[in-house]
């Protein structure tokens, strides 16, 4: 096995948790500023898409076409102000840029756009699209000689309706994919209620070992169980030297809108902006105890894309 | 007097046509260009021996991936192998890859502007007695809009082998469509193919026919009929509908002071919407007849059965070009 250039920032725990914390302070604010944006799905995954951004995902995000980085699809599109929160606090750009979401002519599209924004794989937005990509990527950096490129891929839960996910499903348990990790949101909420009750997917678990899938399920707001999950992901992968010929899988069972108190768990908050009011009582319930929105976006910074600009537009 | 018909571009007339699969020439040119590139991927959706990918499986096993039935999901996983600078080809039937596979090709293969070559057999309704569910008319007109699209439709054997050779030059998403059946050779080996550029394939300044795909050869039949009668008539062969030869389409408009358009595609979306339009903005307002699928859907028949109830034929092209000749100014 070849050696892997480690390129991860290796938080604490404790460092992982209060990462989060930042990452959905930011989340709301964008939303809030854009009047717009899906705020429900990215609070819910931020903790455990926080723990693999900073400590499991290899990137270089000065350099995100960096040749030895592994490859992140955000299958359930419309949770990108989670995706933008983790690039910024990755170092992708700073997080003052954040605010330009959804905005004419920025880069952070309303769902992620490759053209666009250095560091997104692929497009994505249309759900139930990304794990076909995911593992077409995943059979890539095989047939490249390089399968310890690990590919991972988010999806929600609803999306998991989608028919193309259970194609990709098939596919990837077909060919024992074992560089491809994917985790799924199960917070149970979709935009027309709860899962169980516009269309159940239940036994998940079930669906995914039927399918030749190793499953793992786990908390997805306790950050010991989170790593503990990416630890087991990844002792299945080539890259920890530990083929183990099968894709894998990870459950974490999530609250929509987790952290915002009286917010929590209910499924209009989808696609919802917080309204100013709202927004102060969201960050208060995250222990952040601002006078005013503008305090709140004036703590984010400046307003200027400084990440990696393709050659073709310098 | 068909003697006096001027044919050109190494255009055979069509008592030299012999018929051949576009799609065979398709599978042959992927063992070609496996050979050559190392970076060229095939993908098939458990079509191979029908799509000739069956060639390229035999010899780049490793190079294959078989999908199975599972277009949506081929669409995609040749978007994954395109990030790795893989040339990803993938082929299926064209009423699956820009029906079902719609999605897929709009949202993720175009709008990331991926490198995948779509290959689309069973274009049009020549497919014949496998009926309306397995007949394409409305293809072309669903990749039209994709804005990062390549449209080829190739006219015979020959020219799908051209496209073929030029495809891995080629950046960015790209469409090309195949046929079932045995099409005539109406173009050869000295046939160019320009990107970009018509080609003309009959000189003539009695009207323009403009045709793609399997069509030309009834352009050009249609043209032979006409010299009959003495009446002249330039033939363009159209085998990139995007991006388009917007200067061959005014320059026959100009010169030759009518249009007709004869695809084996629905009248909306396709070659004759195009030139339409083209020469509707331009400042000469020739008469154009659009040849084409009518609102209609097909059923279960032999191929020439089909094409002679859509009007796709030599006589209804020849009767079109008069009847347009007749209103030209």
């Amino acid at each position: 096995m070849r050696e892997c250039k480690l390129s991860t920032l290796n938080l604490t725990e404790e460092e992982l948790t209060q990462t989060a914390r930042l990452v959905r302070h930011d989340i709301l604010l964008m939303c809030n500023a854009a009047k717009s944006g899906h705020p429900g799905g990215p609070l819910s995954a931020a903790d455990y898409l926080t723990a693999l951004w900073m400590n499991y995902l290899d990137c270089e995000p000065k350099n995100p076409f960096w040749e030895g980085r592994d490859r992140f699809v955000l299958s359930n599109g419309h949770c990108s102000a989670l995706n933008y929160a983790l690039m910024a606090h990755r170092g992708y750009f700073s997080r003052g840029y954040l605010l330009t979401f959804r905005t004419l002519g920025t880069r952070l599209q309303g769902h992620p756009s490759k053209v666009k924004l250095p560091g997104v794989e692929v497009s994505t937005g249309s759900l139930g699209q990304g794990l076909s990509v995911a593992h077409g990527m995943a059979l890539g950096a095989r047939m490249r000689g390089v399968p310890e490129r690990t590919v991972f891929c988010n999806c929600g839960d609803g999306e998991l309706q989608e028919g193309n996910i259970w194609e990709a499903v098939m596919h990837a348990g077909h060919r024992e994919t074992d560089n491809l990790v994917l985790s799924v949101d199960f917070n149970n909420a979709q935009i027309d209620g709860y899962v169980e009750n516009v269309k159940g997917i239940e036994p998940l678990a079930d669906k995914f070992e039927a399918f030749r899938w190793r499953v793992h399920i786990a908390n997805g707001h306790d950050m010991s169980d989170i790593v503990k999950a990416w630890e087991w992901a990844l002792e299945g992968t080539p890259k920890r030297g530990h083929p183990c010929g099968q894709p894998s899988v990870i459950l974490f069972k999530t609250v929509m809108m987790e952290g915002t108190g009286e917010f929590e768990n209910i499924p209009g908050w989808h696609g919802r902006p917080p309204k100013d009011d709202e927004v102060m009582k969201m960050l208060k319930a995250l222990g952040f105890d601002y006078g005013s929105v503008e305090e709140a976006r004036a703590s984010l910074g400046e307003a200027v894309y400084d990440g990696y600009v393709p050659e073709e537009e310098r | 007097m068909a003697a006096k018909i001027e044919y050109k571009n190494g255009i055979l007339p069509s008592s030299a046509w012999k018929p051949e699969l576009t799609r065979k020439a398709y599978g042959e040119m992927l063992v070609e260009l496996g050979r050559q590139n190392p970076n060229v991927v095939v993908l098939d959706a458990d079509l191979s021996e029908s799509t000739y990918t069956k060639y390229f499986r035999a010899e780049f096993p490793e190079r294959f991936v078989e999908c199975g039935i599972a277009e949506q999901d081929m669409m995609n996983t040749a978007a994954g192998l395109s990030t790795w600078g893989f040339i990803p080809f993938l082929s299926s039937y064209a009423i699956f890859l820009t029906g079902r596979a719609w999605d897929q090709m709009r949202n993720t293969v175009d709008y990331s502007n991926l490198n995948v070559k779509i290959a689309a057999a069973h274009g049009g309704i020549s497919v014949g007695k496998d009926g309306c569910s397995h007949q394409s008319m409305e293809d072309l007109g669903n990749v039209m809009g994709l804005v990062n699209m390549t449209v080829l439709v190739p006219a015979d054997y020959w020219e799908t082998r051209r496209m073929m050779a030029w495809i891995p030059q080629h950046e960015g998403p790209l469409y090309f469509r195949l046929g079932r059946e045995r099409v005539p050779m109406v173009t050869t080996e000295e046939t160019p193919f320009v990107p970009g550029r018509a080609v003309e394939v009959v000189g003539g300044n009695d009207g323009t026919f403009i045709a793609c795909g399997m069509m030309l050869s009834r352009a050009v039949r249609a043209a032979e009929l006409l010299a009959e009668e003495g009446i002249f008539s330039r033939v363009l062969n159209m085998p990139m509908l995007k991006p388009i030869d917007e200067e061959a389409i005014v320059k026959a408009a100009v010169e030759t002071g009518a249009v007709v358009t004869i695809e084996e595609h629905s009248i909306y979306g396709g070659l004759g919407s195009v030139v339409a339009r083209i020469i509707a903005e331009s400042e000469h307002r020739v008469p154009v007849r659009v040849i084409g699928i009518p609102d209609i859907y097909l059923e279960s028949a032999g191929p020439e059965e089909l094409l002679g109830v859509a009007g796709l034929t030599a006589e209804n092209a020849a009767a079109k070009m008069k009847d347009a000749l007749a209103r030209r100014a």
